[in-house]
């Protein structure tokens, strides 16, 4: 689904060039639920957003879904977003003044798709996550976990083929965590193909493969048993 | 523009922004209200020094008697100079080429004039038949003076319609009737009507010849008034119109034996000059009002532009969430932009509305000779809605394409 060949990126801040992925090669296949960790600096925050296309790699290759992406411009970068990917957020990133539905239904407006066919959509999302009877709730009228979930609905929602998620559950208590943690890997049993970073132990054992890095290099790549996270709640 | 997704998804966010969109649009409201108001005060200023204005013909010349000021020829100081006919039939003989309208005017202080029970004091005039358009007045009933009138010393009578409603109220017939003017019959064969309102209106006019026979006048007049044969253009009217004063002036000082250098004695109006620094004043207030609209129009703008650097700014986050989301650089920018305009238009009309209704039901109770009818022209209110409205876009743009621009990672991280 994902391949990853000798991957460089470098930040410039003043006079100083900063390396901070120094050639990653990695390779994940559909169904995959996979924890990304390492210490803060050690560049896993931008593999993801390069996985994202929110940034761009300085060299190497990046295939997703057989479509090599490079040379993007805003424009394509955006419709291959909203069609391959799907994001969760650290922070929820929820549009404010919007209820859990019009959230949910947002990346399929950005499809073109026709008002009554979203909503029809977005509610079987959020009925998806357990929140049907929430969606005329703005985000400030719903928990931290209910957030999360609405946000998991709304990465679905366009259907993509990766849910980057960017410590999903770092926000959140550990009980709550580990529900998220519970929708996220039933999602994974349906098939998608799933990417966490988190720097939490308990929550990357919930995942199928840990990828650690230092450094801007996979230090480590194992597959590890899966801890259902149902029997932690 | 058309497309109705992106309209659902604006009055969504309109409607979730209450405040936001008010304060934008509170800001485009007041400034074109405040533009309309303006535009129309200043209107109504013009229409009423204009009204001011067209109360007598626009080149109108008067030429009255006072009293000397400087000793001449073994004569004192102090002499009231008393006009007689024969100086009217001199510079009117004199200048016959050059004169259009021409009339001398004796007027009889302290006129009663009673219909029936109904009776009032009012000026009682009398003129040459020319005086109609020397005074701008039209006939609303009848006829004014005519010749026949003046050679036969008639004892007829043109009323103002002020005067008429005061002393014919609502009488049916008013033509042909018979009034009294300080005892004597005078039969009414017209009702005249005069832009220069009541004032004016409170007068009555009846032949020269009568008046002076029968009010005891002699060969007295009071004043003279002349318009000129029109030039082509205004300057070349004011050089007639100087030159034709000075010959009358000289004329009446060596008649009535006056120091030539003696401004008292003789005094000439000339309105075409008055006319002159009364439009150029004119220009100075409409420009002022102008100036003013145009400064609250500016003032607008800087709002409205002020409002949509904030309104990008509050959203980069949401933005960022957009764009991750999927959103392309374009449809960020239509959204703001279409907010913005839609925002500014619906505002901008609403004070354009506003404006008008207030100028509409307020204009027509003030009671001032200086504020006449206060109307905007509605194209050019429109024309500075539409102004706002782009100058709305073009201010909304330039924030809205660089949140385009932002990098939705940035935009994300910003707290």
């Amino acid at each position: 689904m994902i391949t990853i060949k000798d991957l460089h990126k470098s930040y410039k801040t003043g006079n100083n060039s900063l390396h901070v992925l120094k050639g990653i090669n990695f390779n994940v296949s559909e169904g995959e639920l996979v924890s990304i960790m390492g210490s803060s600096g050690s560049g896993k925050s931008t593999l993801l957003n390069i996985l994202g296309m929110l940034d761009e790699a300085d060299t190497g290759s990046y295939t997703l879904d057989g479509v090599a992406i490079k040379n993007l411009n805003e424009k394509i970068a955006a419709r291959y977003r909203n069609k391959f990917l799907g994001f969760i957020f650290q922070s929820f990133n929820l549009i404010n003044y919007k209820t859990a539905l019009d959230n949910v239904a947002l990346p399929l407006y950005y499809q073109g798709m026709k008002r009554g066919e979203r909503m029809d959509k977005a509610k079987a999302y959020l009925e998806k996550v357990g929140l049907a009877q929430w969606m005329d709730h703005l985000p400030n009228q719903l928990s931290g976990g209910q957030k999360q979930r609405v946000a998991i609905a709304r990465a679905l929602a366009s259907d993509p083929k990766v849910l980057l998620a960017d410590e999903p559950t770092g926000a959140l208590d550990t009980k709550t965590s580990y529900e998220v943690m519970d929708l996220i890997q039933q999602i994974n049993d349906e098939g998608r193909t799933i990417l966490i970073v988190t720097h939490e132990h308990d929550i990357a054992q919930m995942t199928k493969r840990i990828v650690n890095l230092k450094d801007g290099l996979i230090i480590d790549d194992t597959k590890v048993n899966q801890v259902r996270a149902l029997q932690n709640v | 523009m058309f497309d109705l997704e992106r309209w659902q998804e604006i009055f969504e966010t309109i409607s979730k922004n209450k405040l936001r969109t008010f304060l934008t649009g509170l800001s485009v409201a007041s400034g074109i209200f405040i533009l309309v108001i303006l535009l129309g005060i200043g209107e109504g200023m013009k229409n009423g020094i204009e009204r001011e204005f067209q109360s007598d013909a626009a080149n109108i010349i008067y030429v009255f008697p006072g009293v000397t000021s400087k000793e001449y020829k073994g004569l004192n100081p102090g002499r009231m100079i008393q006009m007689k006919n024969d100086d009217y039939q001199f510079t009117t003989t004199e200048n016959k080429e050059a004169l259009e309208y021409k009339s001398s005017v004796y007027r009889i202080w302290g006129g009663m004039v009673s219909f029936g029970k109904e009776s009032g004091s009012y000026r009682v005039e009398g003129v040459y038949p020319d005086y109609q358009f020397l005074e701008n007045s039209s006939m609303l009933l009848g006829r004014f003076i005519n010749y026949k009138d003046v050679n036969e010393s008639g004892k007829v009578v043109i009323i103002g319609n002020r005067v008429k409603n005061d002393l014919f109220k609502d009488a049916k017939s008013i033509l042909g009737e018979y009034v009294e003017i300080s005892g004597i019959k005078f039969k009414v064969v017209g009702v005249y009507t005069d832009p220069g309102g009541e004032r004016e209106e409170s007068r009555v006019f009846v032949p020269i010849t009568t008046a002076q026979k029968v009010f005891g006048g002699g060969n007295d007049i009071n004043y003279m008034s002349y318009t000129l044969q029109p030039e082509g253009t205004y300057e070349e009217a004011l050089a007639s119109a100087n030159k034709f004063t000075k010959k009358v002036e000289t004329y009446l000082k060596g008649k009535h034996t006056i120091a030539p250098d003696d401004n008292s004695a003789i005094r000439v109006n000339n309105m075409l000059e008055n006319t002159k620094r009364f439009y150029d004043l004119m220009g100075m207030i409409k420009m002022f009002f102008w100036g003013v609209g145009i400064c609250t129009i500016i003032a607008g703008i800087v709002g409205v532009s002020n409002i949509m650097l904030i309104i990008v700014k509050e959203r980069t986050r949401e933005i960022g969430v957009r764009k991750a989301l999927g959103a392309e650089p374009i449809s960020i920018i239509g959204m703001v932009l279409h907010e913005s305009i839609f925002v500014t238009s619906f505002a901008g009309f609403t004070g354009l509305i506003l404006g008008l209704v207030l100028l509409d039901v307020v204009g027509p109770m003030i009671q001032t000779d200086f504020i006449y009818n206060p109307t905007v022209n509605f194209n050019v209110a429109l024309s500075t809605v539409f102004i706002l409205i782009v100058a709305g876009a073009v201010a909304g743009f330039f924030p809205a394409y660089r949140a385009a621009k932002i990098k939705p990672i940035v935009a994300l991280r910003d707290e």
